[in-house]
């Protein structure tokens, strides 16, 4: 009972956030466009779908995931499980201590970047626009990487206290000069990556992360430590992402040349 | 009906494999390295259950509603040729998805929470309420110009990496002089914009465009609304928090 309840309740926030979108399009077609909507009742009964996907999608990561994520994400910052027992805690924090957040931090952030659903509608519109060049599985492990990467810096950073914008700033010039580098159709994907990996699944498990890492490493502010880590996560998948393409131009022209070579 | 049945296993069965790794790394740290039994065993099972179905309706609806919606709106606004009514659509979509979005009107509660207790402004109920609703409008402004100046800069044909690194140097920029407090705030704002409904209509319509505007390759001018809209609200939260504080 309390689950229907739940799911009833995650469905109306969830046509809240459809209803304003729905308006402005259909709105468009019939009174500026002036054209009747093709395959309405596709379109509907997909609308449908979108609808109770989420719905579900939501509550089920209610239900399962974020919990346990964010119970585990306490339990390995915690300074028991970090030094052994209360007693022996280090009045200087060492940033090897954490090596378990580290790794948790990559696999959880790789994990949940391959199930963001967003990503998967980008890859599927990116396989399709790029005629196959560009597989779906490729581009959402390349992003994932970047993910892995940018959270487990970014708790790294959390431990150590430097400032955010060293890393962020840094990041930004590699993109930079990346950027002149890098086949030039992969770099609007590339840029879009950044901005799709910080949705549904990934934000609430990493968010707990940080708060939990900045609130009970010493020394660290909640306030001041205990965000950044989406920034993290939206740079290093346009790093990644521009790299599997730079990869996979470089072996192409490797396998061009070693053609030509033994045609000779 | 064999056909139907094998359709519905095979997007179950994809949805799986989907969330296998996190699944993986769950068990993993909690069973070998937190060494703890997996709490509330039932209620994770169902969790689980819905998330796999869930996801498998949504790709479904993605195919059958947001794509073709996209694309659909996009050829009919090129074949009619005013940029008026383009432009228009552009600025109302990214409002519109954007100021009802929940995850933005979480975090501009959270937001305002912050400025009243490091008494940036009064500490009451009507104080807060008009700085978390003020913080909604400019991101919900910025996303619509975000997208707005994407559509432009796919008519002309403009190269996405000077607006994204131009839109970096003002984020740097607007940093050095920003207050303290908003600069965590309007880095996180940038990233709660694009909500999972938006991404792939969004990314439709940009590719939509630029496959019916003649001389513009959907590969390298489709993409790039996502990277403006996550860019904008970042410079444009700072802005407020100048004008505010």
């Amino acid at each position: 009972m309390e689950l229907l309840n739940h799911i009833f309740n995650t469905l109306v926030q969830t046509l809240r956030d459809l209803v304003p979108i729905v308006a402005i399009i259909f709105g468009f077609q019939i009174f500026i466009l002036r054209q009747r909507i093709p395959n309405l009742k596709n379109i509907l009964f997909g609308l449908l779908y979108v609808l109770l996907g989420l719905g579900f999608f939501l509550v089920g990561l209610e239900k399962a995931l974020f919990p346990l994520g964010k119970l585990m994400a306490t339990q390995l910052t915690d300074p028991e499980f970090i030094y052994g027992g209360i007693e022996q805690i280090a009045s200087a924090v060492h940033w090897s201590d954490y090596a378990w957040v580290y790794l948790f931090a990559a696999a959880i952030g790789f994990s949940t970047t391959i199930a963001e659903p967003s990503l998967i509608a980008v890859a599927i519109k990116a396989r399709g626009v790029s005629g196959g060049a560009i597989s779906v599985w490729g581009l959402r492990v390349a992003v994932a990487i970047g993910v892995a990467v940018g959270i487990s810096l970014g708790t790294f950073r959390i431990v150590t206290g430097t400032p955010l914008h060293y890393y962020i700033i840094t990041g930004y010039i590699f993109v930079i000069f990346q950027t002149m580098f890098a086949p030039k159709m992969i770099i609007p994907l590339a840029y879009d990556s950044g901005g799709v990996t910080t949705s549904t699944v990934t934000v609430p498990l990493v968010a707990a992360l940080g708060l939990g890492l900045a609130s009970t490493v010493p020394g660290r502010s909640v306030i001041i430590d205990g965000f950044g880590l989406i920034a993290f996560a939206s740079l290093f998948p346009m790093i990644t992402v521009m790299g599997y393409a730079q990869l996979s131009e470089w072996r192409y022209k490797k396998q061009l040349a070693q053609d030509s070579h033994s045609e000779a | 009906m064999n056909r139907i049945l094998g359709n519905i296993t095979r997007s179950l069965l994809d949805s799986v494999r989907d969330l296998l790794p996190i699944i993986l790394v769950v068990a993993f740290f909690q069973l070998l390295i937190l060494r703890q039994p997996i709490p509330n065993l039932e209620s994770i099972l169902i969790g689980t259950l819905l998330v796999v179905v869930g996801l498998t309706l949504f790709i479904k609806g993605l195919e059958m509603a947001l794509f073709p919606i996209g694309e659909t709106i996009a050829y009919a606004f090129a074949k009619k040729g005013s940029p008026f009514w383009l432009l228009l659509f552009a600025f109302s979509l990214g409002f519109g998805t954007t100021i009802a979005e929940p995850a933005l009107i979480a975090v501009a509660a959270e937001a305002a929470n912050v400025a009243a207790s490091a008494e940036l402004i009064p500490d009451m109920d009507a104080e807060r309420d008009s700085y978390a609703l003020g913080l909604r409008i400019t991101v919900a402004v910025s996303v619509g110009i975000a997208i707005l100046i994407g559509v432009i800069r796919i008519i002309r044909g403009w190269p996405l990496q000077y607006l994204i690194i131009g839109g970096y140097f003002g984020v740097v920029i607007m940093t050095m002089f920003a207050p303290k407090e908003i600069i965590g705030i309007a880095y996180d704002s940038g990233g709660v914009t694009t909500s999972t409904v938006t991404v792939p209509l969004v990314t439709a319509l940009g590719v939509g465009l630029a496959s019916s505007i003649q001389g513009r390759n959907p590969m390298i001018d489709g993409f790039g609304l996502i990277a403006l809209a996550s860019l904008t609200p970042m410079i444009f939260v700072m802005g407020y928090g100048m004008a505010v504080h």
